[in-house]
């Protein structure tokens, strides 16, 4: 599984980092940190949630 | 349970499906849309679509990793449910025709209020559809000598950015003296003022409509003010907000306020359950029977309505949370902030237009507002969850 973003449409909201904090990180200067390009198959159904959530439509995934 | 049917063809609606799906469910799914299109993502309707940045291919809503044809669901689109028999579990059609159900989604969410005595004119928009998304932007593409928005809540900002940042002259009216007065209180309001009047904007506060004029061919030309003065205009748009769709729902027996009425869990009666725009539950985490009209909680609440289906039967509690984008600054709010709290800046400032708001409510901090200040807003809005207390949240 391989997380995929569009920087060009992330607005940073933080939804991400609610669902899946494990991968997704708003820092301090409210731009996203992926932390995870890869992150282990455990993960996947919180991933899904943070695709789910975002309101941009900014993320995606790859197998 | 196989037979499902999703009334509302939206986020809510939409998820239901995709949570039904998600969590193994196999049996039939119908789902009624009054609008013509499948499901689509509103947001960008007042924002990218409007300003001609995107195009509608950007718009359907997709399960992840597949396409919406793999969700398998009957559609009816194009036709409005227009009432509901509850005993003989059937959900009746403006056609004329009837589908049958043994387990029943109702997210049929909102439907936009228009002024009292509002004519239909050529120029004079409401926004809420695709349709009329696409109306709006066409008579913008003319390049209108003045638009008007009626009404500075979160869509008429939007639009009266979305319409100045065209290059358009745009007066913005509003019926009380501080924009979005109600939900985030006077002092904050009056920054979100600050903003539009920074860009341009003719905001003219404490302003009503008494009327519109016309050219005698079904054209608007002006619109009257309550001042008594009248402003010329070519294309203006009301935004006063929405109304739940329960028209069609009234002697069905389910209890209709405000919204369909429904249990902590979103049960409305045996085998029924409402979510998004339409559903009012009591949300324990507040004390407070609520109906939320964000588009987040359409989406978890569609999600959290499908499991209720399948059994589960957690209370519904959420923080909500929604955001708006107007011009460079990205407003965000969570929880339930009202005019009368305590407002507390406590991180950036209000001159920078960067900055993080608490509101706080009998001890408690029940909101936060944040502009251009996202992660903050989310640590915020889990204190709120973890009912954290007025003083501890400013302490941090």
């Amino acid at each position: 599984m391989r997380v995929v973003v569009d920087f060009d449409l992330c607005e940073s909201n933080a939804l991400c980092m609610q669902a899946a904090p494990e991968v997704f990180e708003v820092r301090d200067d409210d731009f996203l940190y992926v932390l995870q390009d890869n992150p282990p198959e455990e993960l996947r159904s919180k991933v899904e949630e943070a695709v789910r959530r975002c309101p941009k439509q900014a993320i995606s995934l790859e197998d | 349970m196989n037979n499902v049917v999703v009334v509302g063809a939206s986020l809510a609606g939409f998820r239901a499906v995709e949570e039904l799906r998600h969590q193994g469910y196999d049996g039939a799914i119908t789902v009624i849309g009054a609008e013509p299109h499948l499901p689509y993502d509103r947001p960008p309707l007042s924002k990218q679509i409007l300003s001609g940045s995107w195009e509608t291919d950007r718009l359907p809503l997709t399960p992840i990793g597949k396409d919406v044809a793999d969700l398998d669901v009957s559609w009816r689109l194009g036709v409005a449910a227009s009432g509901l028999d509850l005993g003989a579990r059937q959900v009746d059609l403006a056609d004329g025709s009837h589908v049958s159900f043994d387990a029943l989604v109702i997210a049929c969410g909102a439907g936009v209020r228009t002024l009292p005595g509002q004519p239909e004119l050529a120029g004079l928009h409401t926004l809420r559809t695709l349709d009329d998304c696409l109306a709006l932007r066409a008579d913008l593409d003319a390049t209108p000598r003045r638009v008007v928005v009626v009404g500075a809540g979160f869509i008429g900002a939007e639009v009266a950015a979305t319409a100045r940042q065209r290059g358009l002259d745009v007066t913005l009216l509003e019926a009380l003296a501080t924009p979005l007065q109600r939900a985030l209180g006077d002092a904050m309001g009056a920054v979100c003022a600050d903003i539009h009047r920074d860009h341009g904007i003719d905001l003219r506060l404490s302003t009503g409509v008494d009327g519109f004029d016309d050219d005698g061919h079904g054209r608007l030309t002006g619109i009257r003010l309550s001042d008594g003065t009248t402003i010329e205009a070519d294309v203006a748009v009301v935004g006063v907000g929405v109304a739940p769709n329960t028209g069609w729902l009234e002697g069905s027996g389910l209890t209709i306020d405000n919204g369909v009425v429904c249990d902590e869990t979103c049960l409305a009666a045996p085998d029924v359950v409402a979510a998004g725009d339409i559903a009012r539950w009591p949300n324990g985490l507040f004390d407070e029977v609520m109906r939320v009209e964000h588009w987040e909680n359409a989406q978890e609440q569609g999600a959290h309505v499908a499991r209720r289906l399948l059994g589960q039967l957690d209370a519904y509690r959420p923080v909500p949370w929604f955001w708006s984008d107007q011009y460079d600054r990205k407003i965000q709010l969570a929880g339930r902030s009202s005019a009368d709290d305590e407002v507390q800046v406590v991180d950036g400032s209000i001159e920078e237009r960067r900055f993080v708001a608490l509101y706080g409510r009998a001890g408690r901090l029940v909101g936060v507002l944040g502009m251009n200040r996202p992660r903050p807003v989310m640590e915020y809005r889990q204190l709120i969850a973890a009912g954290t207390s007025w003083q501890d949240a400013l302490a941090r």
